[in-house]
């Protein structure tokens, strides 16, 4: 396990110094690299150590750029802070769909449908309401500086999505630790059988889909700031809903590094592709590409790339001290 | 005092009756067998008491507190606990993790419930397996797992549902001790059972229920002799044979 962690360390130390070699368009790829590995992480809570699929989680990024450009739009409140109100509203958003999922005993599709219902709701009325732009969204005026969350090139951007991945996948790694990861666990592998047990699988559920609505709805806030527009599509819809869930599950369901690895191995496939088709014309297309990839993680890697990378390491990172 | 009281509890599905009026106590200490044919409505029972069911009549108090609406968690928090007849592991997590998950019930800190769940697995015999994932588990060991999970839970009150089925008789035997031993420490527990020789091993006294109705109660050797019981289970054209 120690050389385990002395592997992340490192390539820690190397994520740390590349933007000293690398040009704003590779560290754009970096950024989104981190940016969906947090995404992942954060939805991986829900889904991947609690069980209940969301489809739907779109929902939290748009609510988290949606409240902090408004914020700062208005009032001048700064996104950092803005951010945090968007967290909130979110998590109390996650509580009311949870609420009905989870007190109404909807379980699989049900509850997958809850979640895109919701999502999709959210994107109609966003869409209606003339102070957020309806229809044609917003765009942010560009003003430098830390309080704006706003920077020129990528460097800064490169930094604060660095740290979005790594401490939210250190949050996870505690909360999954902790005695409500293993309930949240139990949930997920035997909902009658945690019950059996004394664990109360409405409140840990509750619990679950509140911190990964308030982790995600971060990056909305994030994203809204790096690519200076918002519209209702972009935020709540279905796209983004899936695109964000790929990479955890072709990394690993329920692991704290499954996400990390779904998001390097997938994302510079997406970015590059996508440059790549859209200038012959052929846009859309990396859809399929990742599409195809992910048919094949789960027919050939059921568990996610984790596993058999872990297993194919194991002799040299002593996995088992 | 009773530790549990069962009284005049009914179940339906739709027009079957499951349990039919049933009702009877369980002292401290006291190891009871609930025995009956295939369908009786034995694990019926089992579900209705620990809330997994929700009986349409009776009662049904664990030290003088009624149970009868609670949620299954709330339960087990209470001192009830059960096991599944089909064995419910958590197959993804390691053995020990599956006990933790019981243990965590009492023990909030994640390190005291860990050292409660090797204390359990030791008990039970799956010490040294404390680190494989469930998965890997023949079923032998997934019943002394499943034990093993209720166990940690601290209960008052244990519910075992064949737990002894699919075993090999010195598997029966290693089961009948530790279960002897879950008992001497003050646990009351109510046996659901096929394997007769784990019944009359254990149980001071066995109710027999036939179509969710009580027919005969006594000592295991008293209700081996009964003729209704003889009956329920072989069926009524042997009397004449
Ligand atoms: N969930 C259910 N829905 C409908 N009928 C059920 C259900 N559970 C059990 N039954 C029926 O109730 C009767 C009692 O079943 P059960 O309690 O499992 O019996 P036992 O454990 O004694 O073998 C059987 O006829 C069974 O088919
Ligand atoms: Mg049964």
């Amino acid at each position: 396990m120690r050389r385990l962690y002395l592997l992340l360390g490192l390539l820690l130390a190397v994520l740390l110094l590349l933007p000293l070699v690398l040009d704003k368009y590779l560290l754009g790829i970096f950024v989104m690299i981190f940016y969906y590995a947090y995404l992942g992480q954060s939805w991986n809570v829900l889904t991947g150590y609690t069980g209940h699929i969301s489809l739907g989680h779109a929902l939290y990024v748009g609510i988290g750029a949606y409240v902090s450009t408004f914020l700062a739009q208005k009032f001048g409140l700064t996104p950092w802070l803005g951010m945090l109100a968007g967290g909130a509203l979110a998590a109390v958003v996650a509580l009311g769909l949870g609420y009905l999922g989870f007190r109404f005993g909807l379980r699989g599709v049900y509850f997958v449908i809850l979640t895109i219902s919701c999502a999709e709701i959210a994107r109609l009325v966003v869409s209606h309401i003339d102070a957020v732009g309806s229809f044609s969204g917003i765009f942010l005026d560009f003003h430098p500086g830390f309080a704006n969350f706003q920077f020129r090139g990528n460097v800064h951007y490169y930094y604060i999505s660095l740290g979005f991945m790594v401490l939210g996948s250190l949050a996870v790694h505690l909360l999954a630790r902790s005695r409500t990861g293993r309930l949240m666990v139990a949930i997920r592998e035997d909902e009658q059988a945690a019950l059996a047990l004394g664990v109360d699988s409405f409140k840990y559920s509750m619990i679950a889909i509140a911190i990964s609505a308030f982790m995600t709805s971060l990056a909305g806030t994030f994203y809204a700031n790096y690519v200076f527009y918002l519209s209702p599509n972009s935020m709540f819809g279905m796209a983004l809903s899936i695109d964000l869930i790929l990479r955890p599950i072709i990394g690993g369901l329920g692991t704290v590094l499954g996400p990390i690895i779904g998001s390097f191995v997938l994302t510079p496939l997406s970015e590059v592709s996508r440059t790549y088709f859209a200038q012959s014309g052929l846009e859309g297309l990396h859809l399929v590409l990742y599409g195809v990839l992910a048919i094949l993680v789960v027919l050939f890697m059921r568990q996610g790339i984790l596993v058999y990378l872990a297993r194919a390491l194991r002799p040299w990172l002593k996995l088992e001290e | 005092m009773e530790l549990l009281r069962v009284k005049d509890l009914g179940k339906h599905f739709g027009g079957l009756t499951a349990v039919d009026g049933l009702s009877f106590q369980l002292r401290p200490g006291e190891m009871l067998g609930l025995i009956g044919p295939n369908g009786a409505g034995k694990t019926t029972v089992f579900a209705c008491l620990s809330g997994f069911l929700r009986p349409e009549q009776g009662e049904v108090l664990l030290e003088g507190q009624t149970l009868v609406g609670l949620a299954p968690n709330r339960i087990c928090e209470l001192g009830l606990a059960r096991t599944f007849q089909i064995v419910r592991p958590f197959l993804n997590i390691s053995v020990l993790d599956n006990v933790m998950v019981g243990a965590l019930l009492r023990e909030k800190s994640v390190a005291r419930a860990r050292a409660l769940a090797c204390e359990v697995l030791g008990f039970v015999g799956l010490g040294h397996l404390a680190q494989s994932p469930a998965t890997g588990l023949p079923l032998p060991l997934r019943k002394r797992l499943e034990l093993a999970k209720a166990l940690a839970t601290r209960p008052k009150v244990l519910l075992l549902d064949e737990v002894m089925a699919g075993l090999n008789p010195t598997e029966v035997d290693e089961l009948i001790a530790f279960i002897r031993r879950i008992n001497a420490q003050g646990v009351g527990i109510l046996l659901i059972e096929h394997v007769m020789r784990g019944v009359m091993a254990l149980a001071s006294r066995v109710l027999v229920i036939n179509y969710g109705q009580l027919i005969a109660q006594g000592t295991p050797q008293e209700v081996v002799g009964n003729q209704e019981v003889i009956e329920a289970y072989l069926g009524r054209g042997l009397k004449h044979a």
